[in-house]
């Protein structure tokens, strides 16, 4: 193909290329086919979670209490990152900074309270090789605490891109992505914790 | 150091070592023919690393016409096995052989043969019919190649290293599970699986925002040409439904690798759960492969009868129509499985509901024939060959809807003869006809006639001996994936179909043998104008091979067949006053080293290596956020550069008009 000698100067003419609004149209498609994965994942629980197999149903082994700081973490961190993004359409680097290192924090309490109940379970032999209702619940809860671990890691490269470029509009096009994320996972948590926790507990 | 990997794994059987043989001579001599005529840095420039849509579905179609070969190798051999182990015989394939045949040859056919050579065509063809420039991710398109070739290379590692699975290409538990496969052979299909399958997933994502966010000024969703809108329904049946793949592939790796158990017969699986994701996906997957083949025969059916699409807006609707009720059929594929009557009428009658909007194409076919000046070319041919194949597939298929019908014929020869019916003689006709309509437009001159017309008589009449008698044997008795036989009544349809594999070799080999000869003849089948065919559509009205750009000026979209307008009333081909710079992305190696990385990453879950999954695997972040960092991903073509390639197009244009006046 052709080999462009003066390409960055031509670059820096013309600002007007804009593609966000492809990229989010484009990354929101991606989350349906994400929510799509879920959905198999929980219809395979439903399924599935009445096969104990003679080990422990949900109600024996659930922890509601700590289940509720769990949401309560991911909730919070979904309004913290709202505020991120309010401040990043403002242009205003430091407050983004400052929320989204909240919203990390947020995160992490609510993977480590996941690997915590997780590491309780699997200690009392209650891991995912006992029945097919452990393997469905733990792949369930397991991958959205993955999609949270990979949103974690997502966030730490945007704040890096943040501080060291500013706000330009790719970095913002980039943290509205991740807001669809971080979003989407806290909805599907509600529907986790609706299913699994709650209607499992009863 | 090498978890299960040691030199045992390497097959003693010497059809695979006459195999290995083979691919060794030939890759070395690819290696020294690119050595020799220095080609290597052209292919990484100019190819490996390429953004260009064009390009990249030239790979897809290479991939798939390789893929072919390997996927025919299985099936002749099949063949060939039941006609020399009739009467007790053991014939020349072991049991443990064969089985492993059988399952790639329908994981090779359906994964790496069609879906590839569907999505070439689709990213030559789409975005020049839409008038854009390139898809709207052309980096995701790029790494959604890599990711189907580094599926494609874990399937053929599989034949030199260890085994593939023995399970059938649906891979059902229990049977695919740790306690039945323990080896390899299923680890190969998931992973190969699976990484393609996410490819195919990102394939589907960029497509359908490249079609909503980048058509051309004035061409609104109705407007979109028949080719593009049957793939855009594809697009949505893909990302609907591959997350289904992903899910019960990823599902059954747990169970195989962390003791889960979803589908085991012990600790309360339920295998039967695996069975309705796996076709929740494929059924589904079989539209993905044949709507784009019915825009195919749509776009030329029409362009070589002269006259629109009977029914544009039909044709739309009919495909949204396929698409749907493609996701609510799902159960016909297991109707013995044992499901309330009532449940097993609703999705049978679902399945025969799908001939509506299918009859409701081939009549918009049939009409836009009516009256036409019908020309005779290659692709009509397979038009024509199409409508009449794909008809019996398609009753055979109504028949087998019928679940009383069903519990007879589950299992049997007459299943393997109507899905091969409907994918051989839709899907692959469809393909076929596409390859040798859109070539010039790709590649700048025109296929050779005779040897195409060869090519395609040898399919047609091939696919009549190799499957109709496979309809009788299925009524006989005949179940599928039997290693051999003992029925006297059986031999004569066994040999039939055995001859009939063999005419269809004839057609293969011709159609190598069209590539070679158009190749020879490139000079005198040379498409100067870029509109050999009389086009309708944009793509015509770009070069063949079209500019890198695709188009100078975006051009206008409005209107149905917009380019067939234009032509006939003298607005095609307007140069402007002045061209302005185009953005356009540059070429990256990322995409190709994601996608090696992931299958040295596979390579290691297969074989349970697990330093090699870690370093690759982090490693494949690496590049990935290393990309995000990347600021050099664009340029823009200066106004002098396009206004000389585009001096070219327009005065092979004006000599044209002057040889014709």
């Amino acid at each position: 193909m052709t080999a462009m000698t003066n390409s960055h100067d031509a670059h820096d003419e013309h600002h007007h290329h804009d593609t966000s609004k492809t990229t989010l149209f484009g990354f929101w498609i991606y989350l349906m086919t994400d929510c799509l994965l879920f959905a198999s994942v929980f219809a395979t629980y439903a399924v599935l979670f009445m096969n104990t197999a003679g080990g422990p149903s949900g109600a024996d082994i659930f922890e509601l209490e700590l289940v509720a700081w769990e949401t309560a973490a991911l909730l919070v961190s979904s309004i913290t990152y709202g505020f991120a993004m309010l401040a990043a359409y403002k242009g205003n680097k430091g407050s983004t900074l400052k929320w989204l290192g909240v919203t990390f924090l947020m995160g992490v309490a609510f993977i480590s309270m996941e690997i915590y109940e997780f590491h309780h379970l699997i200690t009392h032999d209650f891991g995912p090789d006992r029945s097919a209702f452990l393997s469905a619940f733990f792949a369930l809860v397991g991958m959205h605490g993955l999609h949270v671990t990979a949103g974690l890691i997502w966030m730490i490269i945007l704040m890096l891109e943040v501080k060291n470029r500013g706000l330009e509009k790719r970095t913002q096009t980039r943290l509205a992505c991740l807001s669809m994320f971080w979003h989407f996972l806290d909805v599907v948590w509600i529907c986790v914790f609706t299913v699994v926790y709650l209607m499992g507990s009863v | 150091m090498l978890g299960k990997l040691s030199l045992d794994a390497i097959p003693h059987d010497p059809i695979v070592i006459a195999t290995l043989i083979v691919v060794a001579i030939g890759g070395l001599a690819l290696a020294v023919a690119l050595t020799k005529y220095q080609k290597w840095m052209y292919l990484w420039k100019e190819w490996i690393t390429s953004v260009d849509h064009k390009r990249l579905g030239v790979m897809y179609i290479i991939l798939a016409l390789i893929m072919m070969m390997r996927g025919f190798a299985d099936a002749i051999m099949m063949r060939t096995q039941l006609a020399a182990a009739t009467n007790g015989a053991a014939g020349y394939l072991p049991p443990e052989h064969y089985d492993q045949i059988f399952t790639a040859h329908g994981v090779i056919m359906i994964i790496f043969m069609a879906m590839p050579f569907m999505i070439g065509l689709m990213n030559i063809v789409l975005p020049l019919q839409i008038g854009a420039r390139d898809v709207a991710f052309p980096f995701l398109n790029n790494l959604s190649f890599w990711l189907a070739a580094s599926g494609a290379i874990l399937m053929n590692v599989s034949l030199g290293l260890g085994e593939f699975a023995k399970t059938g290409w649906v891979a059902y538990p229990p049977l695919s599970g740790l306690q039945y496969s323990p080896g390899v052979g299923v680890d190969y299909y998931i992973w190969a699986l699976q990484i393609s399958g996410i490819g195919t997933t990102l394939t589907g994502v960029n497509f359908l925002a490249t079609v909503i966010k980048m058509r051309a000024p004035g061409m609104s969703l109705w407007d979109m040409p028949i080719f593009t809108w049957t793939c855009t329904w594809a697009n949505v049946l893909i990302v609907a439904s591959f997350p289904i793949l992903t899910a019960a592939l990823g599902l059954l790796t747990l169970d195989r690798y962390a003791d889960f158990h979803f589908f085991t017969n012990d600790l309360g699986g339920n295998s039967m759960m695996y069975i309705n994701l796996f076709w929740a996906w494929g059924h589904p997957e079989v539209y993905i492969l044949v709507l784009p083949a019915f825009g195919i025969f749509s776009e030329i059916i029409s362009t070589f009868s002269r006259k629109p699409l009977f029914g544009h807006k039909s044709m739309i609707v009919a495909s949204g129509a396929i698409s749907i009720l493609g996701f609510i059929v799902w159960l016909h594929h297991f109707f013995t499985m044992g499901s309330s009557a009532n449940v097993n009428a609703f999705f049978g009658v679902m399945t025969m509901i799908i001939a509506v909007p299918t009859g409701v194409k081939l009549f918009n076919w049939l009409f836009t024939m009516y009256r036409g000046r019908v020309e005779f070319s290659v692709p009509v041919m397979w038009t024509l060959g199409f409508m009449v194949t794909f008809s019996i597939g398609g009753m055979t298929g109504v028949l087998l809807a019928i679940p009383g019908a069903d519990y007879i014929l589950h299992n049997s020869l007459f299943l393997i003869a109507h899905f091969h019916n409907t994918i051989i003689g839709g899907a692959v006709f469809g393909y076929l006809a596409g390859f040798s309509f859109w070539f010039p437009k790709a590649m700048g001159f025109k296929l050779d006639v005779k040897w195409g017309k060869r090519a395609f008589w040898g399919w047609q009449i091939g696919f009549f001996f190799a499957f109709m008698p496979l309809y009788v044997l299925g009524f006989l008795g005949m179940t599928r994936r039997l290693n051999h036989t003992d029925n006297p009544d059986w031999n004569i349809w066994l040999y039939i179909a055995a001859f009939g594999a063999f005419i269809i070799a004839f057609g293969i080999l011709s159609q190598l043998i069209q590539l070679f000869v158009s190749f020879k003849n490139r000079e005198q089948l040379k498409d100067t104008t870029g509109d050999p065919w009389g086009g309708r559509t944009l793509e015509w009205s770009t070069m063949s091979p079209p500019q890198f750009y695709n188009f100078a000026v975006e051009p206008d979209g409005k209107g149905v067949d917009c380019f067939h307008a234009a032509k006939q009333n003298g607005t095609a081909y307007q140069r402007p006053e002045k061209y302005a710079p185009i953005h356009m992305p540059k070429n990256t190696p990322d995409g190709f080293l994601i996608g090696m990385l992931l299958t040295a990453c596979g390579f290691g879950l297969i074989w349970h290596i697990w330093w090699l999954v870690i370093v690759t695997f982090i490693a494949t972040i690496a590049v990935g956020i290393k990309r995000c960092y990347d600021n050099d991903v664009d340029y823009y073509v200066q106004p002098e550069e396009i206004e000389k390639i585009e001096g070219e197009h327009h005065a092979a244009l004006q000599k044209q008009a002057e040889m014709r006046a």
